[in-house]
C-alpha cells in the first residue's frame, strides 16, 4: 500500500518536473533543476523496484554529476534571449511536439496490451539489483561489452583533450 | 517499528544536529583562538555568566533569526529562497545510514542503532552528496551577482572533481571489508589483527611467531592508511571549508555563492557546512576508525565479562552506552582534526585545488585500488 502511494507520488513528480523541464524555455537553469527533480524521482522509483545500485547511480551520475555539468556550461555561457538565432524557438517547439508524438506512439500501444499492466510481480531472488549481483554480471557475462564501453570513453576523453589543447597551442 | 525509527530520527536530530552543530561553531572559535594565542569568544553572557563563551552560538542564532531576509533585485526569487534548503537537507539526511552503535539483542527485541541499515549505505552517502552541490551552484547563479556567479562556477567544478576522487579513494576499503553497508564495516572493525601477520600471509614465513601478541585493532586506517588520508582530503574538499574554500574565497570574490544571503538563509549555509563537518567526522570514524568499536575490547568481551556479575541484559545495555560514547569520542576527535587543518593551512589557489584532485589524488587512488586488489588476491591463494 505504502509502496503504491510512493510510486504514484514519485511518478507524478517525475512527469510534472519533466514537463517543467521541457516547457520552461525562458529559464535554462530552472529547467535544469527540473531535470534534477526528474532524475531523483526516477531514482526513488528504482528504489521501490529494489534496484538499489541503479538507483544510487541514477542519483549520483544523472541527478548529480551530469546536470551539474549542464549547469556549469549554462552558467559559463550565460546566453540571453537575443543571442539565440531568430525563429529558432519556433523550430524547437515543433521538434518537441514531434518527439512527444513519436514517444507516445510507441508507449501507448505497449500500455494498451494487458500483459504490461497485469504482469504478475514475481519475488526477486535475494540480493537482486544489489552491487554484488550487478558487479558479478558486468565482470563475467558482459565483460566484453564493459571493456568496449570503457575503450570508447577513453577514446572520447583523449579526443576531447586533443580538441581542447589545439586551441591553447 | 515506525516508533523505533521516529525515536532514532529524533535522537539524531536532537543530539547530532541540534546538539553538536552549534557547539562546533564555538569549538571553531575557541580552537582558532587557542591556536593564534587569543582569548576567543567570551563576551555573550546572561547576567554576567559567560560559560566560557558557550552562549555565543545562542546569540548567533538569535541574531540571524532577527535579521531581515533580503532577496536582491533581479534575483530568481524561487531558486534564491530554495537553495539554502538544498544545501542543508542532504547534510542532515546523510545521518540516516551512519551507525552510532552496533546491533544489540535484548531478549526478543533487537536494537539496531542505525536509522536505515541499507546494503548500499556508502553509495547512498555519495548520491546525497552529489545532490548537495546544487545548493551552492544554484545559490551562486540565482543571486544575480557576478561574484556569486563566480563562486557558483568554482563550486560546481570543485565538487564534481572531488566527487569522482572521493568515490575512488574508498574503493580499497570496500575491497578489504567486502561490504558497502556501514554497520557491517563497523562490525568488521570490532576485532584485532596481528601486526606481523602479513609475513605469514604473504610470504609464508613464520619468523615473527613470537611477536603474535603485537596486535592492532582491525580499523580501516591500519588496513588502508593511504585511503584514509586521501578520503579525508577529498571529503574535506567536498565540504568546501578552508583550505578548500575557493567557492567563497573572501580575498578574491568577496563571499562567493552566499554573498547575497542574509539572516537565517545565510545561517542555513553556515549551519550546513558545520553539519557536514559532523557527517564527515562520523563517516570517517565509521569507515576508518572502527565506528563504535572499542579498541582491544570487542562486544563479546564486554558482554562476557560483565554479564557474569550483573546479567546479560545489563551487560548489553552497558555496551550500548559505551559504544555510543566511544563513537561520539571518535567523532569529536575527527572534528578537532578538521578544525586543526582548517586553521593551519592557508587557502589553496584554484589551480592547486584542481591539480591536487586530478593529478595527485586520482592516480594515487587508482594505484591504491590496484595494490589492494593484488594483495587481497595473494592472501587468498
Amino acid at each position: 500500500m505504502a509502496m503504491t502511494v510512493l510510486f504514484y507520488v514519485f511518478g507524478a513528480l517525475a512527469v510534472i518536473s519533466a514537463l517543467g523541464m521541457v516547457l520552461n524555455l525562458r529559464n535554462t537553469v530552472a529547467s535544469a533543476m527540473s531535470l534534477v527533480v526528474t532524475m531523483v524521482s526516477l531514482g526513488a522509483i528504482y528504489i521501490l523496484l529494489e534496484a538499489y545500485l541503479v538507483a544510487a547511480i541514477q542519483i549520483m551520475v544523472y541527478g548529480g554529476a551530469i546536470v551539474v555539468l549542464f549547469l556549469f556550461v549554462v552558467m559559463l555561457l550565460n546566453l540571453s534571449d537575443d543571442e539565440l538565432p531568430p525563429g529558432g524557438r519556433q523550430f524547437f517547439k515543433l521538434a518537441v511536439v514531434l518527439a512527444g508524438i513519436v514517444v507516445l506512439a510507441q508507449v501507448l500501444p505497449a500500455l494498451s496490451q494487458d500483459s504490461v499492466l497485469t504482469a504478475a510481480s514475481e519475488a526477486v531472488p535475494e540480493g537482486f539489483g544489489g552491487y554484488r549481483q550487478v558487479g558479478l554480471a558486468l565482470y563475467t557475462d558482459y565483460v566484453l561489452v564493459v571493456e568496449m564501453a570503457s575503450l570508447l570513453l577513453l577514446a572520447a576523453i583523449v579526443g576531447a583533450l586533443i580538441l581542447a589543447k589545439r586551441n591553447i597551442d | 517499528m515506525p516508533v523505533e525509527v521516529i525515536v532514532k530520527v529524533l535522537f539524531i536530530l536532537i543530539v547530532m544536529v541540534a546538539g553538536i552543530a552549534p557547539v562546533i561553531t564555538w569549538i571553531e572559535r575557541k580552537q582558532s583562538a587557542v591556536m593564534q594565542d587569543r582569548i576567543g569568544a567570551n563576551r555573550a553572557d546572561i547576567g554576567g555568566i559567560t560559560v566560557l563563551g558557550l552562549l555565543h552560538p545562542a546569540a548567533d542564532v538569535i541574531k540571524l533569526m532577527s535579521k531581515e531576509d533580503v532577496v536582491p533585485d533581479g534575483a530568481n526569487r524561487v531558486l534564491h529562497l530554495l537553495s539554502p534548503l538544498i544545501a542543508a537537507v542532504p547534510a542532515i539526511i546523510a545521518f540516516a545510514v551512519i551507525p552510532f552503535g552496533g546491533v544489540y539483542q535484548f531478549g526478543d527485541w533487537t536494537l539496531n542503532l542505525v536509522v536505515a541499515d541499507i546494503d548500499w549505505g556508502l553509495l547512498y552517502i555519495f548520491a546525497i552528496g552529489s545532490i548537495a552541490a546544487y545548493g551552492t551552484v544554484i545559490a551562486g547563479w540565482s543571486s544575480n551577482n557576478n561574484w556569486s556567479m563566480l563562486g557558483g562556477l568554482r563550486a560546481s567544478a570543485q565538487m564534481i572533481s572531488y566527487e569522482v576522487t572521493m568515490g575512488l579513494t574508498v574503493v580499497g576499503v570496500f575491497m578489504v571489508f567486502q561490504t558497502l553497508r556501514l554497520s557491517d564495516m563497523a562490525l568488521a572493525q570490532d576485532s584485532t589483527f596481528r601486526v606481523f601477520g602479513f609475513f605469514d600471509l604473504l610470504f609464508g614465513v613464520d619468523w615473527f611467531r613470537g611477536l603474535d601478541f603485537v596486535r592492532l585493532p582491525s580499523w580501516g586506517i591500519f588496513m588502508q592508511p593511504l585511503g584514509f588520508v586521501m578520503f579525508l582530503t577529498a571529503i574535506m574538499a567536498e565540504n568546501k571549508r578552508p583550505p578548500f574554500d575557493i567557492p567563497e574565497g573572501e580575498s578574491e570574490i568577496i563571499a562567493g555563492y552566499h554573498l547575497e544571503y542574509s539572516g537565517m538563509r545565510f545561517g542555513l549555509f553556515f549551519m550546513s557546512e558545520f553539519i557536514e563537518v559532523i557527517v564527515i567526522a562520523a563517516l570517517v570514524a565509521t569507515i576508518f576508525l572502527g565506528g563504535w568499536a572499542v579498541p582491544y575490547l570487542s562486544t563479546d568481551d564486554i558482554i562476557g565479562g560483565v554479564s557474569s556479575f550483573f546479567g546479560v541484559g545489563f551487560a548489553t545495555g552497558l555496551c550500548v552506552v559505551i559504544h555510543f560514547h566511544v563513537f561520539l569520542l571518535k567523532v569529536m576527535a575527527l572534528i578537532w582534526l578538521q578544525m586543526l587543518l582548517r586553521w593551519s593551512l592557508p587557502r589553496f589557489r584554484y589551480d592547486q585545488v584542481m591539480d591536487l584532485c586530478w593529478k595527485i589524488l586520482l592516480p594515487l587512488s587508482i594505484a591504491n585500488i590496484f595494490v589492494t586488489g593484488v594483495v587481497l588476491l595473494w592472501i587468498k591463494q
